[in-house]
């Protein structure tokens, strides 16, 4: 085992697949000579040279364009968003071609490739430069959508994104760059739609994801520990594919249900997780389901507010308490 | 003083001359059919630039990439796609193309280097881009070449595509078949320059190349040029071919927009006919031509009769095919 940051493990990520697949390139703006603007591809560039490593113009539509040919003709690139939010810019090559190129083809492409993008918030950079941008993908067919939330993972799916057959949207928390944590030897590979349970509990599940799972976490041992409340923490580490066994199976134990998202309120992730467990839940159910979520607004830049506007420890803790009590 | 263009080879001519009239006869028999209601949804059809189609096909290698737009009939073809499934594609039949699932708007057939047909004007250019980036670094020596109209000129991935080719040296070739209209609006009206793609080529720091897309044989030249280029790893290159769609933008669309005698005049230099009238004068047999008429002809009518009996797309196909492994699930 290793201790790696976050920040680091997604170079190594990059770096475990290159060395193993000569069809692995990564391209995006200052991803090579500079190591990107948040120092996640750093080194890559001196140690698999300008062929594997480019960098590209401000130039989003061409990059994720770029990169879909590239994947329809033989490679698997990596293409860097430098911000989530920047998909915005190049929806069209995202929505429209590599989702649905495979559907219309009826299968004669293949599209092996991930795009890696800086996501959410935390890092007081406001309103465009901070969202969560998983929802968007999540609601489109043909795209995979994963974000981890330890280095250990970032490692692991990254492996698991870049030797999928098909297109992964992979989410790199800004807020947790610096968050250090054990990386197993060797080759690590994590398998895309396998939820984990961080943490077991029996009286409430808290479904969370990317930065947010430290914070359930965490919501979950003050519970614990001041409260008497034994709260189970599910990682969902993908949206898809889902892992709908994980939050049943939880749910049936628990017979409640929480969801904590770094989202804007509507057609966030943990609603379809709401229908999903109404659906196929509800006799396991002993209480309302809960969401927990940002407000529906734009996220803003000031510590104080943009504090205010994510979940927190306290308000998880004092939402599954309270909700709890109501109960009893 | 230039010296003469270099003769084409005969058997190249014929080649170029039986897909413009397949393309047309094709066309036009699809345009038949969907007012008798057997092709559904919509078509752009290409009649009048089957010149543009006809002289690039026929100066690429089998293993080149074609990418071209919802007005892709002709360089479908122009690859040597069979036109059965093509029809039954347009049918909304089983054995369609892509089985049913892309129609007009997206032809594709890998197997042909028919790479898509895109109906978002400008997204195919980054595509073609990252194919000829992908042959570049395989050192496979193929060549990407996307088609797109005049209309495309104006949409930011043109740009994006364009500069990051040239900086990259990708071997790729742009052809923009200039047909005067963006839909239902003359490009003039709408762009800063006189030539939409050739006038722009100068901020890429490419030459500007503009050709007469109605002459099969100028557009094979110049194609030819422009393709050996890149497969040399000199980089890419931007063609702008001025060329005149017979009908409107697409079925909807009667074209009234436009003047009765700028129509007139652009069908009195219809390619196939004048492509024609040049073969025979430089001695190619009438009965000869003749033949590749009538071979087109039967083609056509065979695929029409393979492709009209056959089956609509049976349920168990909806939800397949949108991952690798055949299947759509999205979760366990």
């Amino acid at each position: 085992m290793a201790e790696l940051t976050y920040r680091a493990a997604v170079a190594a990520g990059i770096a475990q697949e290159m060395e193993r697949d000569p069809n692995v390139v990564l391209i995006g703006e200052d991803v090579g000579a500079a190591g990107g603007v948040f120092k996640l591809t750093e080194g890559l560039l001196e140690r698999f040279g300008p062929e594997r490593v480019r960098d590209t113009p401000i130039s989003e539509q061409a990059i994720v364009g770029a990169a879909m040919g590239a994947a329809m003709t033989g490679l698997r690139p990596v293409a860097e968003l430098m911000f989530s939010d920047f998909f915005a810019v190049a929806w069209d090559m995202v929505a429209n071609q590599i989702a649905k190129t495979r559907y219309m083809t009826d299968g004669q492409v293949s599209l092996p490739l991930v795009l890696r993008t800086a996501n959410g918030a935390g890092l007081r950079f406001g309103a465009q430069h901070s969202q969560s941008i998983e929802n968007w993908a999540m609601a489109i067919p043909g795209l995979k959508v994963v974000a981890p939330a330890t280095p250990a993972d970032v490692v692991g799916l990254m492996a698991a994104a870049i030797r999928d057959p098909d297109p992964v949207i992979f989410c790199e928390h800004k807020a947790l760059f610096a968050v250090k944590g054990e990386v197993p030897d060797g080759e690590h590979v994590v398998p895309l739609g396998q939820a984990a349970v961080v943490r077991e509990g029996s009286d409430a599940t808290i479904v969370a994801l990317a930065a947010m799972v430290p914070r359930a976490r965490e919501a979950a041992e003050r519970l614990a520990a001041d409260h008497g409340i034994s709260a189970e923490v599910i990682d969902l580490r993908c949206l898809v594919p889902l892992d709908a066994h994980t939050i049943l199976a939880s749910v049936s134990k628990t017979s409640r249900l929480f969801t904590v998202e770094e989202n804007p309120r509507l057609c966030g992730w943990g609603a379809e997780i709401v229908s999903l467990v109404a659906d196929e839940g509800f006799y396991s159910l002993d209480a309302p389901i809960v969401r927990i979520t940002t407000p529906h607004i734009p996220l803003p830049s000031a510590a104080a507010l943009e504090d205010l506007a994510l979940p927190t420890v306290e308000r998880i803790v004092e939402t599954v308490r309270r909700r709890l009590d109501e109960a009893r | 003083m230039a010296s003469a263009p270099p003769q084409i080879d005969r058997e190249t001519q014929l080649r170029m001359y039986r897909i413009m009239v397949d393309c047309r006869t094709f066309e036009e028999r699809a345009q038949e059919l969907f007012f008798e209601g057997l092709v559904r949804g919509t078509t752009h059809l290409g009649i009048g630039q089957e010149a543009v189609a006809a002289g690039v096909a026929a100066a690429m290698r089998n293993d080149d990439y074609t990418f071209c737009t919802y007005r892709g009939h002709n360089h479908t073809l122009a690859r040597g796609v069979p036109m059965a499934p093509i029809f039954a594609e347009l049918f909304g039949r089983a054995t369609g193309l892509m089985g049913g699932k892309g129609g007009s708007m997206h032809l594709t057939s890998v197997k042909h280097g028919a790479m898509g047909s895109y109906a978002i004007v400008g997204a195919h250019l980054p595509i073609a881009l990252g194919a000829a980036w992908s042959a570049q670094y395989r050192k496979s020596g193929q060549v990407a070449v996307c088609f797109f109209g005049d209309g495309t000129t104006n949409i930011g991935a043109f740009h994006e595509a364009l500069n990051m080719a040239a900086v990259w040296k990708a071997p790729v070739v742009f052809f923009c078949e200039n047909n005067q209209y963006m839909e239902y609006t003359p490009i003039r009206e709408v762009t800063a320059v006189e030539h939409p793609a050739a006038d722009r080529a100068a901020a890429y720091g490419l030459d500007s190349i503009l050709v007469d897309g109605n002459d099969v044989e100028v557009v094979h030249r110049v194609a030819k040029t422009a393709i050996d280029r890149a497969r040399a790893g000199d980089g890419p290159s931007l063609i702008e071919a001025v060329t005149y769609r017979h009908g409107g933008h697409s079925r909807a669309d009667p074209g009234k927009y436009r003047p009765d005698d700028e129509v007139a005049a652009w069908k009195a230099r219809d390619p196939v006919p004048a492509y024609r009238q040049q073969l025979l004068a430089q001695g190619v047999g009438e009965t000869e031509l003749e033949a590749i008429d009538g071979d087109a002809r039967e083609a056509v009518a065979a695929a029409e009769a393979e492709a009209r009996p056959a089956p609509e797309p049976a349920a168990d196909v909806l939800e397949t095919q949108v991952w690798t492994d055949g299947g759509s699930a999205w979760r366990n």
